[in-house]
């Protein structure tokens, strides 16, 4: 029967180009990444089992079991391997998901460090800016009347507040490595999504909520951010980067953007 | 159970019109949406098509293009805004009108009067009332992409702010609204057809016909029923919400400070989530509304075909039933990324793998059921053997997205559109392939050609594998979803090989299916005649003619005295059973 050969080799096609790695991650860049690496790895194994014995034993039934004119065993089901399998895949799935659930809980429900460096993101139809509190530690207040995009002010900074004057807005994101960041998330127009891989992280932006997210990059270099939420016609080409630099570099690009 | 006297009193109906057209019998209404549904899946086809062409060619001058869209077309380029409205209705109409329409409305409605021994459905009138809803509602769709700023870009999905604010992206205007009332429509249709399938269910089986002697397709037609009845009731009242939002400027999912295209909107108290949480609880269900039936009839052929009881019937039973009522604790799995709390995602995850537990029972029971079988290999067997590797595939990867935590980097990318088009889109598609090639002879009183099938088989089959394996490792690479194109990005330029690939393959298996599509027209004239019972099988709508009868039994009231699947029954003296054959045939 040719349709087992087939479901064989396409299972281990399928099965090679996850083993050889040929379209896989970046490097992760932080404690969690790696974490997350870990997970992946337990869980692909587990599936990648599974995925394996059972394209396997529906290509063996269809090579082995063909109709030779005789009756087959007449069997209405089995109760024991029922509940083998039964519990057998309640105990491995629940197990995965549990196994996973530190990482969650550190990005979503650890207690959040109160030196994090806090750093504010503006999405809106088709940009990212991210804005630095400045010398003062706080954010001037921000007015949606006062957005002017072309003057380089998409996030509305009140001229009349003191706390905004040193305020540091820029398009790219910029952090220190081995530094915990808090980044505070707004959009003013539709969802967007923060998104970078080396990171392994990944949330919406959504209007009229905000969200916090909780980071440490470790590795110093220069990233991609996808918007990976759909926000219209430009969403293909809503695209940032963040640079993580050494702690000196970065207290540097600050003093140069305050002095623009 | 069934009401005989009431339903003696159908007479057939004469002239073109009330028995082609506006017609009662639920086997006509059966055949028109298989139809609607055919006619659907080549717009759906077709748009996707466009789209994996776009993707690779996203520059490329077509002059056609520009016929057909003299503004989003222009001068032949396909814009990015185009790419979204047809990425937007392949979604929209694969789904509802396709993945809803042919398996539950299509096979539910000629299949299910006739596998539970009744006359006709419950409601006849109600019945015929949704086909043309549905139809009215494919019509309004469809003129989405005539209207000015052409069809929405907000996707299957529709979240707003996106689609709830006009000047947010061309298409968003009179095309968003068209979507949305289209999708009320046909809410509206699938309540009325859910109601239809339940009331025949529970009140029209005939004598004998006990809960557990019900073919598997009748347990998933029925619960997907009550899955559609629960679900488009929140559907109905979500659209209607967001079309309020639209044109009567209330803010049911807006919130205060929205600034779009330089513009202050006035709206305050919404949340975007809420919408999110109204569409899920639907979408969730949606998914087993799709693939249900093609459970149900993978698990009636690979029964038939191998020539034994199905491996565990009440485990299936129970399987379908708890993957019912679970579908509908699970929607959050799609939103552990959208700002929802994180301690609700939590219970979501537990709740998304519990639900693994009865697809996986349902597998094991599948090759349980092969285990030892004599296994005819018709083309009809083959697309169910299919629907079971593709459904392994499909399923597996969900142990992945249905994590938070490895969530947080699959999520909105190819992995995703690679799990969600390998098991409800190609899973139940071959479902329904294996439903037509094995129903067809009842349905039109022909035979299907085998070998073009089987030869369409393995096309098919060789080519989806090679359209939506290749999607799982774009998403490990990060590539995101609903890009028109992708060169914006370094790490994305990288993976165009991929993607070339995938649009080749796209090529190949939409060629393929042109050889269903002559089998399918060419049969109905050509193909040989079919007997009453050309698969040895024993349900109900094998004791009838082929095409059955106008009522079904011509005025018999059939008596059911076994299981839907005693094959291979040790003295029998055939390897089957019939449901309507005397309780004493071992004694023959």
């Amino acid at each position: 029967m040719l349709l087992a050969p087939i479901v064989w080799v396409l299972t281990v096609v399928i099965c090679y180009y996850f083993a050889a790695q040929v379209w896989w991650f970046p490097p992760a860049i932080s404690q969690h990444g790696l974490a997350y690496d870990a997970q992946f790895m337990r869980t692909l194994v587990i599936t990648g089992i599974i995925f394996f014995l059972a394209q396997f034993a529906l290509g063996w039934v269809i090579f082995r079991y063909r109709d030779n004119g005789t009756r087959a065993h007449y069997s209405h089901g089995n109760d024991k391997w029922e509940t083998i399998w039964t519990s057998a895949t309640a105990i491995l799935f629940v197990g995965l998901v549990l196994m996973g659930t530190r990482i969650w809980v550190a990005v979503h429900l650890s207690e959040p460090d109160p030196n994090a460096i806090p750093i504010e993101l503006m999405a809106k139809q088709f940009a990212f800016s991210f804005r630095y509190p400045g010398p003062d530690g706080k954010f001037g207040s921000t007015d949606l009347k006062l957005v002017n995009d072309a003057a380089g002010n998409p996030f509305g900074l009140d001229d009349k507040d003191a706390a905004g004057k040193d305020d540091i807005v820029s398009a790219s994101l910029k952090v220190p490595a081995g530094k915990p960041i808090k980044l505070i998330m707004h959009s003013r127009d539709v969802i967007h999504n923060f998104f970078v891989r080396e990171l392994r992280l990944k949330q919406d932006i959504v209007p009229g909520m905000e969200i916090p997210l909780y980071f440490q990059a470790d590795t110093p270099g220069v990233y991609e951010i996808p918007c990976s939420e759909l926000c219209g016609l430009g969403h293909f080409q809503m695209r940032s980067t963040m640079e993580v630099m050494s702690e000196a570099d970065f207290e540097k690009w600050k003093v140069e953007q305050a002095a623009q | 159970m069934a009401s005989p006297v009431a339903h003696s009193a159908h007479h057939a109906p004469q002239g073109f019109i009330r028995k082609y057209v506006f017609s009662l019998d639920h086997k006509v209404i059966g055949i028109q949406y298989y139809f609607l549904a055919l006619f659907s899946v080549l717009i759906g086809m077709s748009l996707s098509l466009l789209m994996r062409f776009h993707m690779v060619h996203p520059d490329a001058k077509v002059g056609w293009f520009g016929t057909l869209w003299p503004t989003a077309a222009q001068g032949g380029i396909m814009t990015p805004e185009l790419y979204l409205s047809l990425m937007t209705m392949h979604g929209t109409i694969m789904v509802f009108f396709v993945l809803t329409t042919a398996p539950q409305s299509g096979f539910g409605n000629f299949f299910l009067p006739i596998q539970i021994g009744a006359e006709d459905m419950a409601f006849p009138v109600l019945n015929m009332l949704s086909f043309w809803t549905t139809l009215l509602a494919l019509g309004v769709m469809v003129a989405a992409f005539f209207v000015q700023g052409g069809a929405p870009l907000a996707g299957w999905t529709a979240y707003p702010p996106l689609s709830a604010v006009p000047q947010a992206g061309p298409g968003e205007g009179l095309g968003q609204t068209l979507w949305i009332v289209s999708i009320a429509i046909f809410s509206g249709a699938s309540l009325m057809g859910a109601i239809n399938f339940i009331a025949t269910l529970i009140d029209l089986r005939c004598k004998g016909m006990s809960l557990m002697r019900l073919p598997l397709t009748c347990w998933t037609w029925f619960v997907t029923a009550i899955l559609g009845l629960l679900g488009f009731a929140v559907l109905l009242a979500a659209g209607v919400l967001l079309i309020l939002d639209r044109t009567a400027g209330t803010s049911f999912f807006l919130p205060a400070g929205l600034m779009v295209s330089d513009q202050i909107l006035n709206h305050k108290g919404g949340s975007p989530l809420l919408w999110q949480h109204l569409f899920w609880f639907f979408g969730h269900p949606e998914v087993y509304i799709a693939i249900l039936p093609g459970m149900g009839v993978t698990s009636q052929l690979l029964s038939t075909f191998s020539r034994k009881p199905i491996f565990g019937y009440r485990a299936m039973v129970f399987a379908i039933l708890s993957i019912g009522f679970l579908g509908f604790l699970v929607w959050g799995h799609h939103m552990f990324m959208s700002g929802m709390s994180p301690y609700s995602a939590m219970a979501f995850s537990v709740l998304t793998m519990a639900i693994g537990v009865p697809s996986a029972i349902k597998t094991f029971n599948w090759i349980g059921t092969l285990w030892g079988g004599r296994i005819r290999y018709t083309a009809a067997m083959m697309y169910a053997l299919g629907f079971v590797s593709l459904f392994v595939t499909g399923g597996l990867s969900g142990i992945f997205l249905g994590q938070p935590a490895l969530d947080l980097y699959f999520h909105d990318t190819y992995f995703v559109v690679g799990h969600f088009h390998m098991i409800m889109g190609v899973a139940a598609i071959f479902g329904m392939f294996a439903g037509t090639f094995y129903w067809f002879p009842k349905m039109f009183g022909r035979m299907m050609n085998e070998t073009l099938g089987k030869i369409h088989f393995y096309m098919t089959f060789v080519g989806v594998y090679a359209i939506f394996t290749p999607m799982h490792y774009l998403g490990i690479a990060g590539n995101p979803r609903r890009y028109s194109d992708f060169t914006n990005f370094d790490f994305l330029g990288k993976l165009l090989p991929v993607h070339t690939f995938m649009t080749h393959a796209a090529y190949f298996t939409a060629a393929a299916q042109i050889l269903f599509f002559f089998n399918l027209f060419w049969s109905m004239w050509k193909g040989k005649k079919a007997p009453m019972n050309p698969w040895e099988a024993t349900t109900l709508e094998w004791t009838v003619p082929s095409p059955p009868p106008f009522d079904n039994f011509a005025g018999q009231h059939p008596v059911v005295n076994h299981g839907a699947y005693e094959y291979a029954v040790p003295g029998a003296p055939r390897d089957y059973i019939m449901q309507t054959d005397p309780v004493d045939v071992h004694a023959e």
